[in-house]
């Protein structure tokens, strides 16, 4: 199974441990993982801003680098979700519709393709979960809190198997950190205290970490953490799924 | 939206009274959590918000066959029926029956509707003494403000707020906030309004066109003490109001009051038919752009909203920013969707006032795609030019970066130096407004790719 490791430009950027976890996760797991090297973004500041009428040349980019490949995987929710909603490109609709089909967030792809329903990963510590909005509400990664539905989780579900863990939820479970991609600029007094208030519930349970599905949400609460000087640090949940402590 | 105050400046205000902010943002919370309750005591949930929701767009495609329905049948009911294209033909219209019915004293229960044309403004300026008679609403105009919320207007305003106002206006003791002590004294202010008024104006939920009759849903049972006191009474309803038939309304009525408040129902649903023998009733449809949002494929499913006000509550951006910082009648998220269509230059900031969380669609009792219609108003407010020059410059700017490898990898090793060797230039309040209140992320020597470059290949 060749797996095409899409990883968001911020993450390649700034977190490149988060992307190096996923590929080794993904390897373990006996996927054929390439990176192809060319790739940037996926386009989603430009179109969250209003302007997906000028990232043309962005989505482009994105399909001549993940045609074939049997999956597209991606470390975060956010950018997997504007992949399968948004990615046209005039002249390759053929290749980019395959793409749409074809992207999935990690941990969906471990759940729904993978079908892994075990892990070797040892984390023993208390950690609190984020749980993403485009992931969640989105991708479907898990039930809401707004519907009458069955509950599931498919991030809480992997993070089940791993040892030593003690997972811990905010009282408002799925409330937005106010991240929001240019928003978090755009509307900078709403985004930090959208982020404040939910760091102190974390805080107010006591973890060591706070995990989730995409980095965006996580660089955001840790830029608020630091600001405070808490001891509360932010951790992908590629990097629980393929962290050893023993 | 130069020359008027944008949704971010006035929520940056809203916000600097932080423990305010925060009471704020529990009240409301704590209505989203009652309706969350009330939500999952019917197992058929779901359905009924499926079932509403194909109701309304049926009703919407057949718009045009059911409001001549509800006409004729509201006539033949002895309803005098008028049509308003905008809201100066609403405004002139209510003015024109007040006047020939030689009267100069109104009283006025909820009406989203008269808020969106600015009817009590107009009026006023007419000599004429409009008195709102919803406790939140009276409360507001008192204080020369604006509803905060379609179901709770007043909610800004803490019980302190109320006295306060009710001391300057009522003449009740000073730093008397006893809840009890205050609705009392606005019971006996408005009674005597109710009895003066041979004039009452109502808003409308629902208009049921099989029948020609129409219901409004208050709590406080102000719309049938006006109404029952009037002469004249005169409904104002938007034309999207209409549901085809009376068995219908039993889908709306258990998703309204449990979407708005968490209550089973709203403890008065009036339903007016026919005028008493001597009086009058009038019923005022108002387009005032709805047929143009009913012509827009991507928005029209906006027109489905039944004003619960739940996409407000659960709205983490509205519980932090405040009603008015939506510079709208109509606030929250579902505002935010409705107002570009009436003047996209004045409210182009507003569908930037969201995370696209989606928490609103799903909150939505009729299904309306909230969230994605936000994301589309901003394409198609940023394609006709309203975001200005430097967010476009910004955008070509960054959208060149990301098109380019070469660029993007080069831009990224740069940048990345520049925070470490220049980290003053980013960690600044005045250029970065990141920094105001969020450390930068630190930046790492190597990128996945370098990494990758490195050890994969």
């Amino acid at each position: 199974m060749k797996v095409g490791l899409f990883v968001p430009c911020y993450v390649d950027q700034f977190y490149p441990n988060v992307a190096i976890a996923t590929m080794q996760l993904l390897e373990k797991l006996g996927c054929e993982v390439v990176f192809p090297l060319e790739q940037t973004c996926c386009g989603q500041p430009m179109a969250n801003s209003g302007f997906s009428h000028i990232s043309e040349g962005c989505n482009k980019n994105f399909v001549d680098n993940f045609s074939g490949v049997d999956y597209v995987v991606c470390p975060s929710g956010s950018c997997t979700l504007h992949i399968k909603d948004h990615l046209h490109v005039e002249g390759k609709e053929a290749e980019a519709e395959k793409i749409r089909k074809q992207v999935y967030e990690l941990s969906e792809f471990l759940i729904d393709v993978l079908k892994i329903d075990h892990l070797t990963a040892s984390f023993p510590f208390k950690v609190g979960i984020h749980s993403s909005c485009h992931g969640q509400r989105g991708l479907h990664l898990s039930s809401m809190s707004e519907r009458v539905l069955p509950a599931f989780s498919k991030p809480e579900t992997l993070l089940n198997m791993v040892k030593g863990i003690t997972l811990c939820k905010p009282q408002r479970v799925d409330e937005c950190c106010g991240f929001g991609g240019t928003f978090c600029v755009f509307e900078e007094a709403v985004s930090a205290k959208m982020g404040k208030d939910r760091v102190q519930e974390h805080e107010d349970n006591h973890v060591d970490y706070i995990t989730g599905v995409d980095m965006s949400c996580l660089m955001h609460m840790e830029g608020i953490l630091k600001r405070q000087h808490s001891k509360v640090k932010v951790i992908h949940i590629a990097e629980i799924l393929n962290a050893h402590f023993n | 939206m130069q020359g008027t105050t944008t949704h971010s400046e006035k929520a940056a205000q809203f916000i600097a009274n932080e423990p305010r902010t925060d009471w704020h943002d529990d009240t409301l919370w704590f209505v989203r959590t009652k309706r969350d309750r009330a939500a999952h005591t019917i197992e058929a949930w779901e359905g009924l918000r499926a079932t509403a929701s194909h109701i309304k767009e049926h009703t919407l495609s057949n718009l045009h066959d059911y409001l001549t329905q509800f006409e004729q049948n509201a006539l033949a009911n002895g309803v005098q029926v008028h049509w308003a294209a905008d809201a100066a033909e609403h405004n002139a219209i209510v003015h024109s029956i007040i006047k020939k019915a030689g009267i100069d004293k109104i009283v006025k229960s909820k009406s989203m509707l008269t808020e969106e044309c600015h009817l009590n403004e107009y009026l006023i300026q007419q000599g004429i003494d409009v008195v709102d008679t919803d406790l939140g609403e009276r409360i507001v105009q008192f204080r020369h403000e604006l509803p905060s919320h379609i179901v709770l207007p007043a909610i800004h305003l803490k019980k302190q707020d109320v006295s306060d106002t009710f001391h300057e206006h009522l003449g009740t003791e000073k730093d008397n906030i006893d809840p009890s002590y205050l609705t009392h004294a606005a019971r006996l202010h408005l009674r005597d309004k109710f009895i003066a008024s041979d004039v009452a104006i109502t808003g409308v939920n629902f208009a049921i066109a099989e029948t020609g009759g129409i219901v409004v849903c208050t709590n406080e049972g102000n719309a049938d003490m006006g109404v029952h006191a009037a002469r004249v009474h005169i409904a104002c309803m938007g034309m999207e109001k209409m549901i085809p038939k009376a068995e219908h309304l039993g889908v709306f009525l258990r998703l309204l009051a449990r979407s708005a408040t968490g209550q089973p129902i709203t403890t008065y649903s009036s339903h007016f038919h026919k005028p008493r023998k001597g009086a009058e009733m009038h019923i005022v449809i108002v387009d005032n752009g709805r047929s143009r949002q009913l012509g827009r494929a991507d928005f029209r499913n906006s027109l489905k909203c039944i004003r619960c006000g739940a996409c407000f509550n659960t709205c983490p951006v509205y519980r932090r920013s405040g009603g008015h910082s939506y510079h709208n009648a109509v606030a929250g998220p579902i505002g935010s969707i409705l107002a570009p269509n009436i003047d996209m230059r004045k409210n182009a900031d507003l569908p930037f006032a969201s995370t696209l969380c989606g928490s609103c669609s799903n909150v939505c009792p009729v299904k309306i795609d909230i969230h994605d219609q936000l994301w589309k108003w901003r394409q198609v407010l940023m394609k006709e030019g309203y975001g200005g020059s430097g967010k476009n410059i910004m955008m070509k700017g960054m959208a060149f970066v990301l098109s380019h490898p070469r660029i993007y990898r080069m831009a990224g090793g740069m940048g990345r130096k520049v925070m470490r060797w220049m980290p003053w230039l980013f960690n600044n309040k005045s250029l970065n407004p990141w920094y105001k209140n969020r450390e930068m992320p630190a930046p790492p020597k190597q990128s996945f790719r370098e990494w990758y470059q490195q050890n994969k290949q």
